[in-house]
């Protein structure tokens, strides 16, 4: 009872767009390295060789060379993939060339700056020693004060805007206003914390405090945006199963909205206290410039990385390699802190995300 | 036995001015206990309603009286006001932006949208199972059931509270599955099982009424099938309505079924026909309803 033999059937599957060959795996990077090749032949041939060159000379030279080589053995619809992927890749390396080279430069240039005397000491009648402890503790005392300000008033402004607002006039213009506010450079919000402690306190004032409520105006509308978007995706189904077990509205806010937009929630402050610390101009003129631990944000003038790093470099004394050296150290210190609120954001993302559907 | 039409009101509390027509305090809906010893007489009578979404007018003079301890089915084609109608019934329906109701609902002769009358406390006496299922996903399984409990009121001792999950559970004919792994997150439940974890957590607030929205259209044959063996054990303690896209279903879990249909799209929802299941789907009264259930168009 054998099935009649069959005609082998046509390969309509293998035929048309796709050419029916298929390269190596080792195709792409074949064609990187002869383009590489020629190209660096040319540019030495030249005269004009330099690393940037060969960059610059070599996507291109790659891209054409695995479209033609594709296109005679694959067909078209698989070398325009090729070409795609090979494009979304070099534009992809091309944007992490800023960032490595940021990396690298900051850790080889602060490392010689990093000592035990850097995080323990303050740099009062120190010359040419002493460390950047009073820039640290300011730094971390003024962006907690902002954090403590920026997250009720950010967090329940997007509450106002997803849950009670929805086609009210006063939700449209704080649309409006916090998109303002997103777009004001710092040092305006740094005058704006100058003038409003100027009117109580006299000319010249300084206090921590004015650099945190300084800081806190850059960082809310950050944190009312994050915080908006979050609650947006919470689904209204959720809501509605609240509602319909009797509970009222804040209630259903508290127990049910907020904790399942949390992580979102904690990354959106996490991400806007990163933006904010390392913020120099609006610290200038509000938190002013000293030496001595201060760890009161209401007396007195208090230090901070960037502003250390800033005022290190600009008036370095007499040994000035220690100087600059503490200037870098202060820039990777701050480096460090940031990637650490990112990691912590990232690890309490993944502990306390829920599945929306 | 429908009244006769009734004075139009407005949904919004503030914009309301006229009295209840139904003599009894508004106040008195406020103050009802729902304590389980006098549970499962509660009837609701709508007359002369009328839904809103904004400008367009959803649903159009209903007149039903959806009678206790039993399941009173809503049939019809998509859009025509089925759910929005269901949703008027514990005061979702205004949840809507722009969303309005114009006529009267009554629970037990209290006058569900009379002025001073909290639409949250409408809520605790007339639950809703929604359509997909949505149980709370930061919760546990155990604190999706207890939910309506300590999102709404006193404080309640673990032993009490315990007792409350497992007949909530038992109700829902959960219990047996879920009952090693209650602290286990309620999103790991298979549908049909979610579906019965959201009917435990709304029968666990012990209402007087449980809405159903189309309970079963996410759900494979045998957990429908669960849940319809349910419904039918659940009636002798609820009001039940539900609304439903299966004939199959309306036809077998339901006592009463009442037909909903819209000469074409755009036209406000009307309510065609309503009588015992047998009668509607043996001998309508109406053309479109013997067309509809006899699968000739919808």
């Amino acid at each position: 009872m054998a099935p009649p033999e069959r005609q082998p059937p046509p390969a309509p599957l293998a035929s048309a767009e796709i050419g029916g060959g298929v390269l190596p795996g080792w195709a792409t990077y074949a064609a990187i390295g002869g383009a590489a090749l020629v190209a660096a032949a040319v540019l030495l041939a030249t005269g004009s060789f330099t690393v940037a060159l060969l960059l610059v000379f070599t996507v291109p030279l790659a891209c054409a060379a695995i479209y033609a080589w594709s296109r005679a053995v694959e067909g078209p619809r698989r070398a325009k993939d090729r070409v795609m992927t090979l494009a979304i890749a070099s534009a992809f390396g091309l944007a992490m060339i800023p960032l490595i080279s940021l990396l690298y430069e900051v850790i080889k240039r602060g490392l010689p700056g990093i000592s035990l005397e850097f995080f323990t000491e303050d740099a009062r009648g120190q010359i040419g020693g002493g460390g950047a402890a009073h820039a640290i503790v300011g730094t971390l005392v003024i962006t907690g004060v902002a954090v403590a300000i920026s997250v009720p008033i950010g967090i329940m402004t997007a509450i106002y805007m997803t849950e009670y607002g929805a086609g009210k006039k006063l939700r449209r213009a704080l649309t409006f206003f916090v998109d303002v506010m997103t777009g004001i450079p710092s040092i305006v919000a740094g005058l704006f914390a100058y003038a409003l402690f100027e009117l109580f306190f006299g000319p010249g004032i300084r206090l921590g405090v004015m650099g945190s409520v300084a800081l806190s105006v850059l960082m809310i509308p950050i944190v009312i945006r994050s915080a908006e978007e979050v609650l947006k995706i919470v689904p209204n189904h959720l809501r509605e199963a609240a509602y319909a077990l009797g509970t009222p509205k804040w209630k259903t806010i508290v127990k049910i909205v907020l904790p399942t937009a949390f992580a979102g929630l904690v990354t959106g402050v996490m991400i806007a206290t990163a933006r904010i610390i390392g913020e120099t101009a609006p610290l200038l003129i509000t938190t002013g410039v000293i030496d001595t631990i201060n760890s009161n944000p209401l007396d007195g003038r208090m230090q901070n990385l960037a502003v250390y790093a800033f005022s290190e470099y600009r008036s370095p004394g007499v040994m000035k390699q220690a100087s600059y050296d503490r200037a870098w150290a202060a820039a990777l210190t701050l480096i460090a802190i940031v990637m650490i609120l990112n990691i912590v954001a990232r690890l309490v993302y993944r502990r306390y995300k829920t599945e929306i559907r | 036995m429908f009244g006769a039409a009734s004075a139009r009101r407005d949904s919004a509390g503030a914009d309301r001015v006229e009295a209840s027509e139904s003599g009894t305090p508004p106040e008195a809906v406020a103050a009802t206990p729902a304590s389980p010893s006098e549970r499962g007489a509660k009837t609701i009578e709508v007359r002369g309603v009328n839904l809103f979404y904004g400008d367009f007018h959803a649903v159009e003079d209903v007149d039903i009286r959806i009678e206790p301890n039993k399941v009173t089915a809503l049939i019809g084609s998509s859009g025509c006001g089925k759910t929005t109608f269901l949703r008027a019934l514990n005061r979702m329906h205004e949840l809507t932006p722009g969303a309005r109701v114009e006529g009267e609902i009554t629970l037990d002769g209290e006058d569900m949208y009379g002025p001073g009358v909290d639409p949250v406390r409408v809520r605790r006496l007339v639950g809703m199972v929604f359509q997909s299922p949505n149980p709370f996903p930061t919760m546990s399984i155990y604190e999706n059931v207890a939910a309506g409990l300590s999102l709404n009121t006193r404080r309640m001792k673990k032993a009490d509270k315990d007792a409350v999950v497992e007949r909530s559970l038992r109700g829902a004919h959960l219990w047996e599955e879920v009952k090693d792994r209650l602290d286990k997150p309620g999103s790991g439940l298979s549908g049909g099982q979610q579906q019965r974890l959201c009917i435990a957590r709304a029968i666990a607030v012990e209402p007087e009424v449980l809405l159903m929205d189309e309970p079963c259209s996410a759900l494979d044959p045998v957990a429908t099938l669960a849940i319809e063996d349910l419904i039918a054990e659940l009636k002798s303690r609820y009001t039940i309505a539900i609304v439903t896209h299966n004939m199959q279903q309306a036809a077998r879990a339901s006592d009463v079924t009442a037909f909903f249909n819209l000469e074409q799209s755009g036209d406000p929802g009307r309510l065609v026909e309503v009588g015992a299941t047998e009668t509607i789907f043996t001998k309508p009264t109406q053309k479109a309803t013997e067309d509809y259930v006899s699968g000739r168009f919808g």
